[in-house]
């Protein structure tokens, strides 16, 4: 536990990756293999089940640091992380535990089926015996999700510097359920498997966002569009008749779709699809709110395959005949992608083709982008038909040239503070618009992007002087300041008290020139849903 | 009803008995100035008093104005009413404000901390009937270490970065935190550059307390002088053009608000050391109680959360709006805990 918890208290002690990187890659060298197991089970987010309900820990918490409850809430409400604030609030202790990580952690495993007194019991013993770290970690182990600022994608990365394994071939190996308590980190981790290879896919080609009119990239027909499909960037690749289906995070979700299982026998081994998966019900291109409940979902139920299908709408192959074929042109990679659609494509598989449209001109293309909301899209995806498949976000051959958002201008009605970066500053905010009258603002959305720091800073500070009400974190405040608010999409919905919802909503702009009077209406609002 | 001795009103904390504020927010005749930071001690009134530590430190930011300087425990009269001032031990030349008239009692604290510092005179317990105190950190998650220890941490984490060859950026507020910083460094590891807002209060402080020597950055200032020093700098520079030059580095903020490793994070700061020229929470309880105060007023911090606490514990307390800036976790440019 003092190696780990020396970890975590290096890793807060950093703001800078290479730092973090090094920091993981020293524990990875020194600490027990068990250890090192349970740190990328945590780091990878598998955690035992909780053992106790967090409603006791922060009772037992306010007793045990002799302060009222209603305190504790207060200060768990600004201190914004419970393992935090219990770390925080217990009298402290210079103590610290010789046991290992895995040693506690079966602890914790085992604590679940305990007594309540049991369970209070072992509480106090550790959270007088630990100093902050370890206190802090361990009440994080048990409070649940160890969000510290170290993604699975960082912990990867230094446990293949320290193991000198290739970092996507990791990845593959720290997929799926495997079990913390059971598994070697032999097993996990140092075992070569010839399976491993052949999952790998390619580092994605990200687009930059075109700045200003396209007209500055040079001639209109020296570039494909398409429609820019608002799904998930997937690669799809069928090796060895095993289908592997890669979200962009680089997480492997072929068990999340098992409609694309139809291509094993059709697509020919060696191929590697870039596309988006896009839900599909009744036949057509649905919302990204209808992929959401196949994102969220570890069983997919055959219900949920009827009711919202999904389908690759592909763009781009990656190898072909098991070739690596990335430094072909775009335009001759487009003809070995059509040619395969052409032979496999039916009724029955879920592949659809993302059509490539050509211009004579930008106004065209122009026009074109206009359309996109019509069908289903974000706007335009330009790529140049000379350029091979890069990697990473680069400039130059592909570019993003999404619709403007939708807008309105709305008024702050409450907000509530932030959690983990953002803790103890008031950064998450409701806004209202006019009902028709004109005499009560209704709530219509939720946002808590888009401000820098230093305007988050003014508002916060304004929010605390103009408080008038609280409900535990959260706070209504006098009606004062608008905020053009943009977001993707809208539409009808009998789940939201306006009527309406909308597609990640963010703020665009403080709008300090607006009095709250100018604010729009809710009647403003639904007119724009799309008829 | 009767007047109460001090009263909060849209000027400041106002004696009418003696017509005189205590740390006005709005322009007035006669003030009396606990301390040197910009929300106590305020541009425009026609006369201050403060103690004679604090008049050079006032004379600095506000220029030419019209002050008077008392030393602790000196008392003073205007109209019958008996003013004193004593150590706050928040910075150097801070004071609380005692009021008496009529066999009544007040202390206003200003800012204070229990901890002595090596730098300014240390709080010293005031009795009274009415205690008008601040409570920036009053919640039972701020518990500070004592500051040997966190100095100890401060000059380990310098040596660490200079044998990996990175510059170390100390941020801390220009008046009070930055001096306390410096008093404490350990010179042997090595040479202390300063912000010109820096040097140019700890000279104004130099005329008081002893300090180590330091060294401006300046346009001249060579780039492979600086590297594996500590600068010293205010908190708004971090992310400037300003701190360009001081590539490789490493950042770290000094403040009891680093309590919170959110606060941390959100800065982009690297490192964090808890050290608050405040009070924590076991120091606010502690101070009010040896007071032996009945009736407590809270001015700015955590207000409704602390007087809720005291009222359970027995005490007559309540919440008054000032203007003295909510410290909060989230100030940059005017960090001053």
């Amino acid at each position: 536990m003092k190696q780990f918890a020396e970890l975590i208290r290096t890793l807060d002690s950093t703001n800078k990756t290479t730092l973090k990187v090094e920091a993981l890659v020293y524990y990875f060298k020194i600490a027990t293999d068990k250890d090192k197991v349970w740190t990328i089970a945590i780091l990878s987010h598998r955690r035992p089940p909780r053992p106790v309900n967090t409603t006791l820990m922060r009772e037992w918490a306010s007793e045990f640091s002799k302060i009222p409850m209603w305190l504790f809430e207060e200060s768990y409400h600004i201190v914004g992380d419970l393992a935090e604030t219990i770390a925080l609030v217990i009298p402290p202790s210079e103590e610290s535990s010789e046991k290992s990580l895995h040693q506690f952690l079966q602890e914790i495993i085992e604590l679940k089926a305990r007594s309540e007194e049991e369970k209070k019991e072992y509480l106090y013993e550790n959270w007088f015996s630990l100093n902050y770290y370890e206190r802090f970690v361990f009440t994080k182990l048990i409070t649940g999700s160890f969000r510290i600022g170290v993604s699975q994608k960082l912990m990867t990365r230094a446990l293949s510097k320290a193991t000198e394994i290739d970092e996507d071939i990791l990845a593959y190996k720290l997929m799926g359920n495997w079990d913390p308590a059971t598994t070697t980190f032999t097993d996990l981790v140092l075992e070569e498997n010839p399976e491993d290879y052949l999952s790998k896919p390619y580092p994605f080609y990200l687009a930059y966002a075109v700045k200003g009119e396209p007209q500055s990239l040079g001639d209109v027909k020296e570039w494909a569009a398409e429609h820019k499909w608002d799904g998930i960037r997937s690669q799809v690749i069928i090796r060895n008749g095993e289908l592997f289906v890669w979200s962009r995070g680089e997480e492997l979700v072929t068990d999340k779709y098992p409609e694309f299982e139809k291509f094993i026998n059709l697509i020919p081994d060696g191929t590697v699809i870039d596309g988006e998966i896009l839900p599909f019900p009744k036949n057509e291109i649905g919302t990204f709110k209808d992929l959401q409940t196949r994102i969220g979902r570890k069983n997919i139920t055959k219900k949920l395959l009827v009711k919202t299908p999904v389908i690759l709408k592909a763009y781009d192959i990656l190898e072909w005949k098991g070739e690596d074929i990335r430094e072909k042109a775009y335009q001759k990679r487009r003809e070995i992608l059509e040619q395969l659609f052409t032979e496999v494509a039916s009724e029955e598989i879920p592949l659809h083709l993302s059509s490539t449209i050509s211009f004579q001109t930008w106004e065209e293309a122009a026009k074109e982008r206009e359309r996109s909301r019509e069908v289903k899209s974000e706007g335009l995806m330009l790529k140049r038909w000379d350029s091979p498949y890069l990697v990473g976000r680069k400039k130059g051959d592909w570019w993003k040239w999404k619709v403007d958002p939708l807008t309105i201008d709305a008024v702050l009605t409450y907000a509530m503070r932030g959690h983990g970066r953002r803790s103890n500053l008031f950064t998450d905010y409701t806004f209202g618009l006019w009902d028709n009258e004109k005499e009560e603002l209704v709530t219509f959305a939720k946002a808590y992007s888009g401000l820098t720091d230093a305007e988050f800073r003014k508002v916060d500070a304004w929010i605390k002087k103009n408080t008038l009400e609280r409900f535990g974190p959260v706070r209504s405040v006098t009606p004062h300041h608008v905020f053009e608010i943009a977001f993707e999409g809208i539409a009808e919905s009998s789940r939201h008290k306006s009527g309406v919802a909308t597609r990640f909503p963010r703020i665009l702009r403080w709008r300090k020139d607006k009095k709250i009077e100018e604010a729009n209406t809710l009647e403003d609002l639904k007119a724009l849903i799309p008829k | 009803m009767k007047t109460p001795l001090l009263a909060f009103n849209q000027n400041g904390i106002y004696c009418e008995a003696a017509d005189v504020y205590l740390d006005p927010w709005k322009p007035v005749k006669k003030a009396i100035i606990s301390h040197g930071h910009a929300d106590h001690s305020r541009w425009g009134h026609q006369q201050y008093i403060t103690h004679h530590t604090n008049v050079p430190i006032i004379k600095h930011r506000l220029g030419d104005i019209v002050v008077a300087g008392k030393a602790w425990n000196e008392t003073f009269t205007i109209n019958g009413v008996k003013f004193s001032l004593h150590p706050a031990g928040h910075i150097i030349g801070s004071s609380q404000i005692r009021v008496e008239h009529k066999g009544e009692v007040w202390v206003f604290t200003g800012d204070y901390k229990t901890e002595e510092d090596g730098l300014a005179v240390p709080y010293e317990v005031v009795k009274c009937h009415t205690f008008i105190t601040e409570c920036t950190f009053g919640l039972p998650a701020f518990k500070w270490v004592p500051q040997q220890q966190v100095f100890h941490d401060i000059n380990t984490w310098w040596q660490q970065n200079k044998e990996d060859g990175r510059t170390s950026i100390l941020f801390g507020y220009s008046l009070g935190k930055a001096q306390r910083l410096l008093k404490h460094l350990d010179t042997s590891i090595g040479k202390i550059y300063t912000h010109g807002a820096v040097e140019n209060m700890t000279e104004v402080i130099r005329e008081i307390a002893d300090l180590p020597p330091t060294q401006k950055i300046t346009r001249d200032t060579k780039k492979e002088d600086i590297k594996g020093n500590i600068v010293i700098a205010p908190p708004s520079t971090h992310g400037s053009p300003w701190i360009k030059k001081m590539v490789p580095y490493v950042t770290a903020s000094a403040s009891g608000w680093m309590t919170f490793r959110g606060a941390r994070r959100r800065r982009a700061i690297d490192k964090g050391f808890v050290l608050s020229d405040h009070c924590d929470w076991q120091g606010l309880l502690t101070s009010i109680k040896a007071t032996g105060a009945e009736k407590v007023i809270c001015t700015h911090g955590y207000t409704d959360i602390f007087s809720r606490f005291l009222a359970e514990q027995g005490y007559d307390a309540r919440t008054e709006q000032t203007q003295y800036e909510e410290e909060n976790a989230e100030q940059t440019s005017k960090e001053k805990d």
